[in-house]
């Protein structure tokens, strides 16, 4: 093509080049290179990515062009960096006009993490210490450093907003951020798990992934903080409900009182007899698995043992049921029988808290069963 | 006092932090009008401040108003060391002076600072209440409009088109100041930055008060520049068109209640307290009251019809006297046209239009491009701070300009304009326009809006008579008559302009004549080169293109007088290369004319650097170019001939390569065309033969003497037919001509999907769609190599050209197909060894899958068939004459009478009945032609989907049309403004312009390293002028800049210092549109127009 200028000629060029700048009235961001920009490539490797994906045979370009709309946009992209850290900004802004449509998607790409750096920091202390560590991630994940940056910022302004924050979290972060949804919601579960420091770093834990610990931080979030039980209270979401965790104590009754423990187990079984596959070792193991459920209800009071919450549900209860080969299904049935059956236990008086903590209990496991 | 000018502040919003212990501000604001300050109460601890002032009230002279900017300064209260500026707005108040204009300025603006740049944001309310001021001999000139448009503003008709306005004032450089050495950078930026401010005002001002003299009331392709001389001062000079112009009260803006706000109703009743119409006579006086005319069908027909006398007396030359004024010009310009004999008007001295598009009918001829160039040093003005000597240095170009006009058998220039490069001490001043013949009709009663033509050679009789009866009978006669005193038979619109005005046996220069090869009557040259934009019904055939010529050359350094000479010696050889080179790409191209084109020569320390731009198009009429062919020297070598031959065969394949590319199929041959064979009779069978024939029909007109301009430092016409008529010769004897082939053939070929010009429109291409991106980019190379070869140098620059525009397509390519238009080039050498190219264009996207043949078709056959239907209907206007002089100008029944004839969409006629005035004939042209046009839009958009009705928010009835779309959380979004450097918005009707933009920005840093060096620096500034212009426009109520331009970029670097500096201006008409499509949906839901109005704003291209 006549644009295959020889690339020594370019790079002479470029080289003299003292100046060069494009600026749009409606202000062109290109979406691939916000990626690359957005995953910490350096301009140089960005470029040969570019390069690589074969966009200057599609648009018979050459190099120095590549280039300089790459170092373009990430001029753009480093002068509107400062308004996406607070994105209600960019939308009043005057420096950059851009379309509404194209606000949301600078946001949302900006906001947005990779799986396996998330799991690293999940539950981990957004503080100076973590960040500094943030290179042995960076290596571990094979996600760029200067992408690992952002990432912990982000999660730490999401953090420092609502940390203090009134009404619920997730919409709190949603008004806050203009994020979506579900880039809400995960949001959520980062700052619930930060906040509470629930560990999930263990070994026990490793095959866990984001998503399985965002949902049970929903399923917390929605159950056990004080704004779950009265929408009206004005208070935090990212706390657990410091009564209710009180409250679970009361629960040991079912398995200290040994008619009930007995009374227990002939309900759950008379209802899953044939109906599990596992029945002969769920027989044989109800009292364990009750009591393994109980106890961590009745531990829960302790800060420390809440950020076990997880290693313990998956030590006390999910691998005993798998070591015994246990399918999901089985589980899930055995779970809901579990929790149902103790409405019929007469002496049982602890019925609401039983219900509120056996809601979550039973979601949590089911999710976070693999087979 | 005769104004009040009223300013409230309201809020800031995202203030940088000033005090670092608490991170936050105590943010007060200073509110600053001429010697008056006010203050707000400090508001403490925010940085989102509510003030909530109180209105302050400035009582100030008109002229003050004019001249002066309103400045609001934002500081940080400080208990106990000086308060800290945050930053400065300056808010020209101009928009408010005119009542057509805006009404409030309200908005957000920028808080900006030359060092910081922008720092938040701040809410102004802005309000002028202006009194009537009886005296006369006032030096304001409020309420005469000024648009930078180069045509006439589409929502306005012109009555008069008036003539060249100029004006120019001087001042000290506040750099250059004594000062300058003890204050800070943000001080003398600041003074700067406010001296600009001020002289614009004044210049404005000064030119509004020629033309109230003229009897115009508006300024049209207004361009102001500046000239930073340096140590001798500061220039700052415009010039423009005067005209009188006549709102067009058409069906869309009569139904807009937006046009119509409360606080405008307000503002204008004092001066329509009496309905009585005989105040017409008194009203001249106020310029002001002169625009409530528009409204008022009696007054504006009296202005157009009532006898001359009878207004004269009662109001001797106050400046408005109305029909004085038609009289006035009535005579000089038929002189001119005749005899060329200097007018007795101080203002018809330069029968020039800074005009490049022109209403159908208004430009007869066109004889090629004039131009002037002059080489002046700065140090030896005597008077620096006087404008004498600038004044007489022009005066010395537009004369030769004349004279150059003259000699190409024209009376006027047209597409007109000056510019300055200045280097140290040696400034160069060039002057560049089109000459051309001039329909004299439309400079005495032209209605140049879009459909006029029927107008002509009627208004004269008005003059010699009373009587209706008489003027209808008179008008007829002068119809005939207007034939038998010898002025040819109309030519087609589609080719007459390309006819030559010149006297062929006494041509000014040699070149080619060939007949018409459209109308095969007259002579047209081989090819046409011109400065005005491409004339909207001329016959085109294939698409246009982006021509550059790009020349550096070397000089040696050197002082005073000797580098001047240097300097002077070296131009004619510039533009004789750059001309070669143009005709090269243009035969290249297979083309015969250029549009718009723009000969930029810049100076430097050590080198010239000369850059061409034009739009390329192969004109119907003119003859087909021949090729290109190289001629070798010495054919003795074989490998020689080889090589000449190999390249002879390589420009052939381009040539046609390029015929396909821009879809230049050649016309048949008339041969092939039985109608036309017929109907000429003789001379069909070859071109060749047509070019000596006599001519059948000799013109009558007249023919005088031209001597030809014996000027030394310019070139004024081109000489490079040499003698040879088919194929273009490139003598390839030496290293230049080497070098310009090789050049040629470098030239990258646009990629598939693109299409450029720098015209407004780009030929062959019709059916836009919405998508307009306007963006400004700079670069700026260095010369590392010290001992540079003249080629060495223009490779580099022609590089720095190309891959300048190969990264354009590139990072626009997401808006193919798509056309760059009005691309406009700008070089510097801002210092010795730097090379800067500034670009500002528009890419506008079209649709591709039409079929743009037809559609042309279509749209011509459409035009046509307008024009023949004025034809028939020519006694409207006079019948609606007679009517309202009977005292009934509101007729009802003649109104929708004349509607309906006009068989368009009609608007109930409860409302369209106040609207009715004598401009109603020229509105229902008007109408035709949109009717024409939005039938086109309406084809185009059957097959494209259209995002914009989509968007129409919920009728909301708010005064202004300000734009408020709602986004759940943050209450109101920033308006949509677009900007683009063209006159229109496609898809879209201009419905009010409410003032000129107008602003200079100065920022510097002495951190340069930390802001992303020049890079970042640069673009952080250009893209705050471009939000200060957008806020600017949002706070008039406007949602888009048409005609904007970056007139200058001026950018000076100490990378060692770690320091930098800019200037940049910017102009351009700020205007409230309405997407087509929202204006069919009008009659139906009148009240919904404000609001449509915004959701039209609030649509962004994609």
């Amino acid at each position: 093509m006549a644009y295959s200028a020889p690339d020594s000629a370019d790079k002479a060029l470029r080289m003299a080049m003292e100046l060069d700048v494009f600026v749009g009235n409606t202000t062109i961001m290109d979406e691939e290179v916000y990626q690359l920009w957005l995953d910490g490539y350096t301009v140089t490797d960005a470029v040969s990515m570019r390069v690589r994906s074969g966009i200057l045979e599609q648009w018979g370009a050459c190099q120095a062009v590549l280039e300089s709309d790459t170092t373009d946009h990430y001029r753009t992209f480093q002068m509107a960096e400062r308004l996406l850290h607070c994105p209600s900004k960019l939308a009043n802004q005057l420096l950059f006009q851009i379309p509404p449509q194209r606000q949301a998607m600078l946001i949302e790409r900006y906001y947005a993490f990779d799986p396996a750096f998330v799991r690293e920091l999940l539950g981990k202390k957004l503080s100076k210490g973590t960040k500094k560590d943030l290179d042995d991630v960076s290596t571990k994940t094979g996600v760029t450093l200067k992408s690992c940056r952002r990432q912990f910022d982000n999660f730490k302004r999401v953090f420092k907003v609502v940390e203090e924050m009134k009404g619920p979290l997730v919409e709190n972060i949603k008004q806050h951020f203009l994020l979506s949804d579900r880039l809400a919601r995960d949001y959520g579960a980062i700052v619930f798990f930060a906040n509470i420091r629930f560990e999930t770093g263990k070994k026990k834990l490793q095959y866990l992934n984001f998503e399985d610990f965002a949902f049970c931080a929903g399923q917390l979030i929605q159950n056990w903080t004080v704004g779950a039980v009265d929408s009206m209270v004005e208070d935090m979401d990212v706390d657990l409900d410091k009564e209710f965790l009180q409250d679970l104590k009361e629960l040991k009754i079912l398995i200290t009182d040994k008619d009930m423990l007995d009374q227990h187990k002939s309900l759950v079984c008379t209802a899953l007899r044939g109906k599990i596959q596992v029945f002969a070792e769920m027989e044989a193991n109800f009292k364990n698995l009750s009591r393994a459920l109980v106890n961590i209800a009745a531990k829960l009071m302790h800060t420390k043992d809440v950020r076990d919450f997880f290693i313990d549900l998956v030590e006390k209860f999910i691998e005993p049921c798998r070591s015994d080969r246990w399918v999901l299904c089985d589980v899930k049935a055995f779970l809901t029988q579990y929790m149902n059956s103790a409405r019929a236990l007469d002496a049982f008086k602890q019925q609401a808290i039983w219900e509120r903590y056996m809601t979550v209990i039973r979601s949590c496991i089911l999710k976070m069963y693999h087979e | 006092m005769p104004g009040k000018l009223k300013v409230r502040i309201v809020a800031g919003r995202h203030l940088p932090v000033m005090d670092r212990a608490s991170d936050l501000t105590d943010a007060f604001v200073e509110v600053k009008f001429g010697n008056t300050t006010f203050k707000t109460d400090v508001y403490p601890k925010s940085l989102n401040p509510q003030w909530n002032s109180e209105w302050f009230k400035f009582e100030v002279d008109d002229e003050d108003l004019q001249d002066e900017p309103l400045q609001i300064t934002v500081l940080d209260h400080d208990t106990y060391s000086a308060n800290d500026a945050i930053g400065k707005v300056y808010i020209d108040i101009d928009p408010l002076l005119s009542s057509e204009a805006a009404t409030v300025i309200s908005g957000w603006f920028p808080i900006y600072d030359t060092i910081h740049g922008i720092r938040g944001e701040i809410n102004v309310l802005v309000k002028v209440d202006l009194f009537n001021d009886l005296n006369r001999f006032r030096q304001s000139s409020c309420g005469v409009k000024f648009f930078c448009t180069t045509s006439i503003p589409r929502c306005y008709r012109a009555v008069i088109v008036h003539g060249f306005v100029e004006e120019l004032v001087v001042n000290e450089d506040p750099e250059y100041q004594w000062i300058d050495r003890i204050r800070t950078p943000r001080a003398s930026n600041e003074a700067r930055q406010r001296l600009i401010s001020l002289m614009s005002g004044e210049l404005q001002r000064k030119i509004g008060l020629k033309v109230l003299e003229m009897g115009g009331n508006a300024v049209v392709g207004y361009l102001q520049c500046f000239d930073l001389e340096g140590e001798s001062g500061l220039v700052v000079r415009a010039i423009g068109t005067a005209c009188t112009l006549d709102k067009l009260s058409n069906p869309s803006a009569a139904l807009l209640p937006a046009c119509n706000s409360p606080s405008k109703d307000m503002k204008e009743a004092p001066f329509s307290e009496d309905p009585n119409p005989n105040t017409h006579s008194s009203g001249p006086s106020t310029p002001l009251k002169n625009q409530t005319y528009s409204f008022s069908p009696s007054k504006s027909y009296s202005r157009q019809s009532s006898s001359s006398d009878t207004d004269l007396s009662l109001t001797p030359k106050t400046g408005m006297g109305s029909g004085g004024s038609v009289g006035k010009e009535g005579g000089p310009l038929k002189t001119l046209l005749r005899q060329q004999t200097q007018s007795a008007l101080e203002h018809r001295e330069f029968p020039f239009f800074t005009l490049t598009c022109f209403p159908m009918g208004f430009l007869v001829h066109v004889g090629g491009v004039v131009s002037a160039r002059s080489v002046k040093l700065l140090d030896r003005i005597h008077n620096p701070d006087e404008p004498e000597t600038r004044d007489a240095w022009w005066e010395e170009i537009r004369q030769e300009i004349k004279s150059h006009a003259k000699a190409l058998g024209c009376h006027a220039v047209v597409g007109y304009s000056e510019t300055t490069s200045i280097c140290e001490e040696v400034c160069i001043l060039s002057a560049s326009g089109t000459a051309a013949v001039l329909n004299p009709k439309f400079l005495q009663d032209g209605c140049l809006d879009s459909c006029s033509e029927h107008r002509l050679s009627r208004q004269p009789t008005f003059f010699s008579t009373g009587s209706e009866k008489g003027e209808f009978d008179i008008f007829l006669q002068s119809k005939d008559s207007s034939s038998m005193l010898g002025l040819e038979e109309p030519s087609p619109p589609s080719c007459g302009f390309c006819h030559i005005p010149y006297d062929e046996l006494n041509m000014p220069f040699p070149a080619h004549l060939t007949y018409c090869f459209n109308c095969r009557r007259q002579k047209v040259p081989d090819v046409l080169f011109t400065t005005m934009d491409l004339p909207l019904e001329a016959a085109v055939t294939g698409k246009g293109c982006l021509i550059q010529a790009r020349l550096c050359r070397l000089k040696k350094k050197a002082q005073g007088e000797a580098n001047a000479t240097a300097i002077s010696n070296l131009l004619p050889f510039m533009e004789y290369e750059l001309h070669t080179q143009l005709m090269n790409k243009l035969k290249l191209r297979g083309m015969n004319a250029l549009f718009g084109l723009r000969i930029q020569i810049s100076v430097g320390e050590n080198m010239l650097v000369g850059l061409a731009s034009a739009t390329g198009v192969y004109l119907t009429a003119l003859p087909t170019p021949g090729g290109i062919q190289i001629a070798g020297k010495t054919p003795s070598d074989i490998s020689y001939e080889q090589h000449i031959s190999n390249m002879q065969k390589k420009i052939n394949e381009t040539i046609a390569k390029n015929k396909e590319l821009y879809e230049i199929i050649p016309p048949k041959l008339f041969t092939m065309d039985p109608e036309v064979s017929a109907f000429k009779g003789t001379n069909t069978e070859s071109i060749d033969e047509m070019i000596g024939s006599p001519i059948p029909e000799p013109r009558q007109r007249s023919r005088l003497f031209r001597s030809h301009s014996e000027s030394s430092d310019e070139v004024s016409e081109l000489d490079l037919s040499h003698g040879k008529k088919d194929a273009f010769v490139l003598e390839i004897d030496d290293a230049d001509a080497v070098e310009d082939i090789h050049s040629l053939l470098t030239d990258a070929p646009l990629p598939t999907g693109f299409y450029s010009c720098n015209t407004e429109i780009m030929p062959g291409i019709y059916n836009w769609t919405s998508g307009v991106q306007m963006f400004t980019s700079v670069r700026v190379f260095r010369l590392n190599n010290t001992n540079l070869t003249n080629q060495g140098l223009n490779k580099i620059f022609n590089d720095l050209c190309e891959n300048l525009l190969k990264s354009l397509y590139f990072k626009l390519r997401s808006m193919i197909p798509c056309c760059l238009c009005h691309v406009n080039f700008a070089v510097a050498v801002p210092e010795d060894e730097l090379i800067q190219v500034a670009v500002t264009a528009v890419a506008m996207t079209f649709d591709k899958d039409q079929a743009q043949e037809n559609l042309k078709l279509y749209v011509d056959k459409t035009l046509m068939k307008v024009i023949t239907e004025n034809e028939e209907q020519l006694q409207f206007p006079l019948e609606l004459c007679s009517d309202s002089q009977s005292g009934n100008p509101f007729s009802p029944i003649k109104g929708t009478g004349l509607q309906e004839n006009a068989g368009m969409h009609i608007v109930p006629s409860a409302q369209r009945a106040t609207s009715v005035d004598y401009s109603s004939f020229a509105d229902r042209c008007s109408t035709w032609i949109e009717l024409i046009k939005l039938k086109a839009q309406t084809i185009r958009r059957g097959s494209i989907k259209t995002t914009s009705s989509l968007e129409k928010a919920s009728p909301v009835s708010e005064g202004h049309s300000r734009l408020r779309s709602t986004t759940s959380n943050t209450g109101c979004t920033v308006a949509v403004v677009k900007m683009t450097p063209l006159s229109f918005i496609p898809g879209a009707k201009i419905i009010k312009y409410l003032g000129i933009i107008n602003m200079f920005f100065i920022r510097e840093t002495t951190s340069l390293r930390e802001e992303g060096g020049v890079s970042g620096f640069l673009h952080a500034f250009i893209a705050e002028v471009f939000a200060m212009v957008r806020a600017h426009v949002a706070a008039l109520g406007g949602n888009a800049v048409v005609s904007y331009i970056m007139k200058e970029c001026v950018f000076m670097e100490n990378p060692n210092k770690n320091q930098a500096q800019c200037l940049i201006n910017v102009s351009g008409d700020a205007v409230i549109f309405v997407r087509e499509c929202d204006l069919e949906a009008l009659p139906v839901q009148p009240q919904t127009s404000a609001a449509q109005t915004s959701s039209s704003g609030g649509e962004v291209p994609a």
